[in-house]
Order: structure tokens, then C-alpha cells, then sequence
């Protein structure tokens, strides 16, 4: 194959990553699913977190509602998801695992990518 | 009162260091040498010489002794042990009581450990093969100056291995060609980019030249890509004072990480780096030239985790443990037990991973290990196996060797590196689907399809020199 050129741009929203899993394809709604089931099965408590994309590099994105402590049901966790989305529809959304034991997040990803202008 | 009388002369050593009912107690600092003596020293002696010339002994009695309570103050052989399958080796286990060290002093405890006792005319060879250093002992040091925690949460990163690649050729670029290479790597998709350790301040790159250079490259590469970047600046210096002047010049520059080579610089300076690193909230990079001297040959010399836990204590926050895979030695089950030794809070005796005592760390943070040497994409599932979240995997020629360059050599390792947390956590066996994983992902890849096929056939299958002993 010939050499290609590096496409990234600074001008170009979409060279933006997000951390772990931003240099794939968009997560399929099944495989975010199973990302949710790992960290249920960590023992870890799913947050949902929204921004506005301009704010997307700070430390501390808007909390949707509180970290889901104790939820078992990965279907509950996407369906908060689904909330803050049609909430916010513009909005870049992550789903993280609190991991109280290591005092970290045991994950963090982004699952929707907001519309920037 | 005094009951003991002088009597000048030469003592066996097993008389006063030799006590196999010896209990250590939690405070003791506990070592356990490999030890081949000369022929015809019983290994008792042997092993009492060991903890004689390495505390309170020396070869002849002094009428100073009985100035002091011996009984106290010296090192004890309370054990040895075959070395299995060698016959001439025995294990020498010796206490030694926490007097004998200066509080948060690693160059206090090697001096005696490792001193005059290695050169030692009766011994054929000698390995320190491990120490559990008490935990009073371990709370008296600085210890990582951010810890892996503070590290994740400060370079925005979680869930999966972070990402390094070390500046080629090592020797020779010009500071602004160096800060571009550094650039691509970085916009790519790596977390880090790393000054090679032979990269100091040579006449063809001036340690600030480089610095200022790198400092624009990681903030064009932030502001590209929204994610947090860093370069281990190397601040190794030929005295302190040059050292502390490069990490205050990395700090004005805004930059969150500085690298330092431990053990040609020494401890004292690494410490005093370590505290500095503390006191102004920079991370630091360890690198480990000239361990291989001191650790490679499996019967004389000093273990590597040992020297990786002399390091936690000194301070740091990423130290270099091997790979496993690529171009440089290492044992899979030795590696696992000195990267448990960098990371974990306490560490029981295992020895089928070569540790020979129960390590408490208390509340001192982890390091992460740092695998680098020889690895490209077609090791990321094994990396991460072996490795776990907690680590850094570092890919020089791998990133810089891809065919379209830096950036997409970059983008290669960083999608591999993503397909493979994915697939572990929906619950693969990831080396097991190496190739099924990595097909997968390349297809939405061109960057990974292409260092695939640049790669497929290197392999470095050599046999390990230093083995862990087994029957």
C-alpha cells in the first residue's frame, strides 16, 4: 500500500478523541452493553456525565442524576443513558465505573458523541 | 554488669551469627542471599559470614565489641535452604534489626546489604535475591511521589494500559527534528512519548532546546486531539544541581512528567528528585540502565525486585520491568512477581514467582511498570494479559518504524491496544484470539492492517538466562 497521509486536523471536530475505546468504531449499543455488564461484574457503580463539546477537554463534565450505586441491571444503566440524551441532546455523553475500592474510575468511555458547531 | 571478658582472636562466624532458632521479628529487615561458597566452608559458616560482614562483623574480635550489646545490634543467619535443582548453591536467610539503617535511606541499606560482603574472600559468588523490608522501615521513605491513582487522574486517563514510545535514533537529532517526531507520536494516539536515557544534554541537543521543542509539540498534540499528553523530559544530569535545574525548567513549561535513570545517577539523587517531584505535583519516569549488570547473572549480584523495590521506596512513578515478549530478558512468572512488587500493598511470599518473603507496602502508592523493548502490535493481546490496566506499554521502533509514520505507527498500537481491553472485557481470552482480535479491528484500520503485515514475523524467542530455580 502506499503511504498514506495522517488525516487529524485541528480544525476538524472529529479528530477529537475521547480516551479509552475513541480510536475504535462507535460502540454498538450491544457492545456498550457488555461494557456495562464488566463493570457491574467489578463491582464498580456506572455514572452517566454530559458536556457541551467546546467544555469536552475539562476535568469535570455535568453529573447526570447521581452514580448509580447498587444497580445490578446493565438495562437500567443504558436506559439512563437514553434519558440524558434525549435531555441533552447535543451534548458529548461518557459512561464511567467508579471503582470505590481503588478510589478511581475502574472506566470511563464515551458512548455518544455531541454535535459541534 | 558486664560478664563477657575480651579474649583477642579470630571467632568461626556461625559462634555469634549462626541462630537457627532465631524468631525475626515484624521490625527486622529480613534478606535472603543465593550463596555459593568456597569449596571446603560449611554452609553454615558460609552463611554466617554473610550476616556477620554484611552487619557488625569483621574478621578479627575487637575490644570495642564489648562496648556495645552485639547481641543486639547484629545481623542473624536464621535459616538456609537448597537452592532446588543446583547443587552448590544454598539459600542464606539473615535478619538484621531496624537499628542498623538510617530512617528513609536506601543508600543507608544497600551499603551494608550489598557492601564489602560481596567481595567477600570465603564466598564464590553472592545474590541478594530479595528483602522484606519492615513496614516501619517502609513508612520512613518518601515512596512514589504521585502514585498510580493520582497519575489516572491527573492525565485523564482509565480503564486500559497507557501508551509510551521512546525518541529514535536515540543519539543524534536536532532538538526541533526531535520535538516533531515527538509531535507525530502524540497526535497519533500515544498518552507519552519518552527521551531516549542516553539523552542528556549533548552538543547536538541541548537539554533546553529539546525541552522548549517537546513543551510545543505535546501542546499542539492536547489541543489536536482533546487529550491529555505528556513527554518524560530527561532531567538525569552529571550533578544534582544540573538535575533540579532541568525539572525546574520542565515545570515553567506546563509539562506533567520528567524521567530520571536511577541507578547510573544514584539514590541519593533519585530520592532527593523523588521529594522534589512530591513537593511540586510532577509525575516521574524511571528508567533502569545498567540493571542488567547488576541483576542478569543468577548467581552473583543483586535480583531485580529487589532493586525494583528499592525504587518505590526511593520514589517514582513508573519504572521499567520488562516485557516478557520482546528483545529483552525476562521471565513470565518472575515479571508478574516484581510488577505485583511495584503495584500491590502487600505482596505475600510466592515462590513460584521467585519472593521469598511477605512485602507490607501500608498505604505508600504503586508504581506502574513500564514494558518497553521490542514490542509491537502483534504482542499488545499478550501485553495486556500479562500486564493488566495498570501498566505502560511503550513501543519505540513499533510506532516509529510504521511505514506511514509516527502518527499512524501511533494510531496503530492505540486502536490494537483498544480492540484488546474491548474484547477482554467482554470476556475473551485475549491471547488465545490474538489474531481473530486484531484481524477484526484492522479492518476498520488501515494503520493497524498495514503494521500487521510490517510485523508479522519478528519474533525474539531466546532462552532466558536467569531462570527461576525449581526442582
Amino acid at each position: 500500500m502506499t503511504i498514506q497521509d495522517y488525516p487529524s486536523r485541528v480544525d476538524d471536530p472529529s479528530a477529537r478523541k475521547f480516551g479509552t475505546f475513541s480510536y475504535l468504531p462507535p460502540l454498538t449499543k450491544e457492545q456498550v452493553k457488555s461494557q456495562v455488564e464488566y463493570m457491574i461484574a467489578k463491582g464498580w457503580a456506572c455514572a452517566v456525565e454530559h458536556v457541551e463539546p467546546p467544555r469536552a477537554t475539562d476535568y469535570y463534565w455535568y453529573m447526570w442524576k447521581l452514580p448509580m450505586f447498587g444497580e445490578r441491571n446493565a438495562d437500567v444503566v443504558l436506559a439512563e443513558v437514553d434519558a440524558c440524551k434525549d435531555a441533552h441532546p447535543n451534548d458529548h455523553i461518557r459512561l464511567i465505573g467508579y471503582d470505590a475500592k481503588r478510589q478511581t474510575q475502574g472506566l470511563s468511555l464515551v458512548v455518544h458523541r455531541g454535535t459541534t458547531h | 554488669m558486664s560478664s563477657k571478658t575480651y579474649a583477642a582472636g579470630v571467632k568461626d562466624y556461625a559462634q555469634s551469627y549462626w541462630e537457627p532458632d532465631y524468631q525475626p521479628k515484624a521490625t527486622d529487615l529480613l534478606a535472603c542471599f543465593k550463596v555459593v561458597a568456597q569449596a571446603g566452608v560449611p554452609p553454615i559458616e558460609a552463611a554466617a559470614a554473610v550476616a556477620a560482614e554484611s552487619s557488625t562483623g569483621t574478621w578479627t574480635t575487637v575490644w570495642t565489641d564489648l562496648l556495645t550489646d552485639l547481641d543486639y545490634y547484629k545481623g542473624r543467619a536464621y535459616r538456609i535452604e537448597e537452592v532446588p535443582g543446583d547443587p552448590d548453591a544454598f539459600y542464606a536467610f539473615v535478619a538484621y534489626p531496624l537499628d542498623l539503617f538510617e530512617e528513609g535511606s536506601i543508600v543507608n541499606v544497600l551499603t551494608s546489604l550489598v557492601g564489602n560482603v560481596f567481595g567477600f574472600k570465603a564466598i564464590r559468588s553472592l545474590r541478594l535475591e530479595d528483602v522484606r523490608f519492615p513496614l516501619a522501615f517502609v513508612l520512613t521513605c518518601g515512596g512514589p511521589p504521585n502514585g498510580i491513582t493520582v497519575e489516572r487522574d491527573k492525565m485523564d486517563k482509565y480503564g486500559r494500559p497507557l501508551l509510551g514510545c521512546t525518541i529514535k535514533p536515540k543519539l543524534g537529532l536536532s532538538a526541533k527534528n526531535y520535538g516533531r517526531a515527538v509531535y507525530e507520536c502524540l497526535r497519533g494516539g500515544l498518552d507519552f512519548t519518552k527521551d531516549d536515557e542516553n539523552i542528556n544534554s549533548q552538543p547536538f541537543m541541548r537539554w533546553r532546546d529539546r525541552f522548549d521543542f517537546v513543551a510545543a509539540a505535546v501542546k499542539l498534540a492536547e489541543a489536536e486531539t482533546g487529550e491529555r499528553k505528556g513527554h518524560y523530559l530527561n532531567v538525569t544530569a552529571p550533578t544534582v544541581e544540573d538535575m533540579f535545574e532541568r525539572a525546574e525548567h520542565a515545570k515553567s513549561l506546563d509539562m506533567p512528567i520528567i524521567m530520571h535513570d536511577y541507578l547510573t545517577a544514584g539514590f541519593t539523587a533519585n530520592t532527593s528528585l523523588a521529594n522534589w517531584c512530591r513537593r511540586n505535583g510532577m509525575l516521574l519516569h524511571i528508567h533502569r540502565a545498567m540493571h542488567a549488570v547488576l541483576d542478569r547473572n543468577p548467581y552473583h549480584g543483586i535480583h531485580f525486585r529487589v532493586l525494583a523495590k528499592c525504587l518505590r521506596l526511593s520514589g517514582g512513578d513508573h519504572l521499567h520491568s520488562g516485557t516478557v515478549v520482546g528483545k529483552l530478558e525476562g521471565d513470565r512468572e518472575a515479571t508478574l512477581g516484581w510488577i505485583d512488587l511495584m503495584r500491590d500493598s502487600f505482596i505475600p511470599e510466592n515462590r513460584s514467582r521467585g519472593i521469598f518473603f511477605d512485602q507490607d507496602f501500608g498505604h505508600m502508592p504503586g508504581i506502574l511498570p513500564v514494558a518497553s523493548g521490542g514490542i509491537h502490535v502483534w504482542h499488545i493481546p499478550a501485553l495486556v494479559a500479562i500486564f493488566g490496566d495498570d501498566s505502560v506499554l511503550q513501543f519505540g521502533g513499533g510506532t516509529l518504524g510504521h511505514p506511514w509514520g509516527n502518527a499512524a505507527g501511533a494510531t496503530a498500537n492505540r486502536v490494537a491496544l483498544e480492540a484488546c481491553v474491548r474484547a477482554r472485557n467482554e470476556g475473551l481470552d485475549v491471547e488465545q484470539s490474538a489474531r481473530a482480535i486484531l484481524t477484526e479491528a484492522a479492518a476498520h484500520s488501515p494503520e493497524l492492517a498495514i503494521a500487521m503485515e510490517t510485523w508479522k514475523e519478528v519474533k525474539f524467542e531466546y532462552d532466558i538466562v536467569d531462570k527461576l530455580a525449581s526442582a
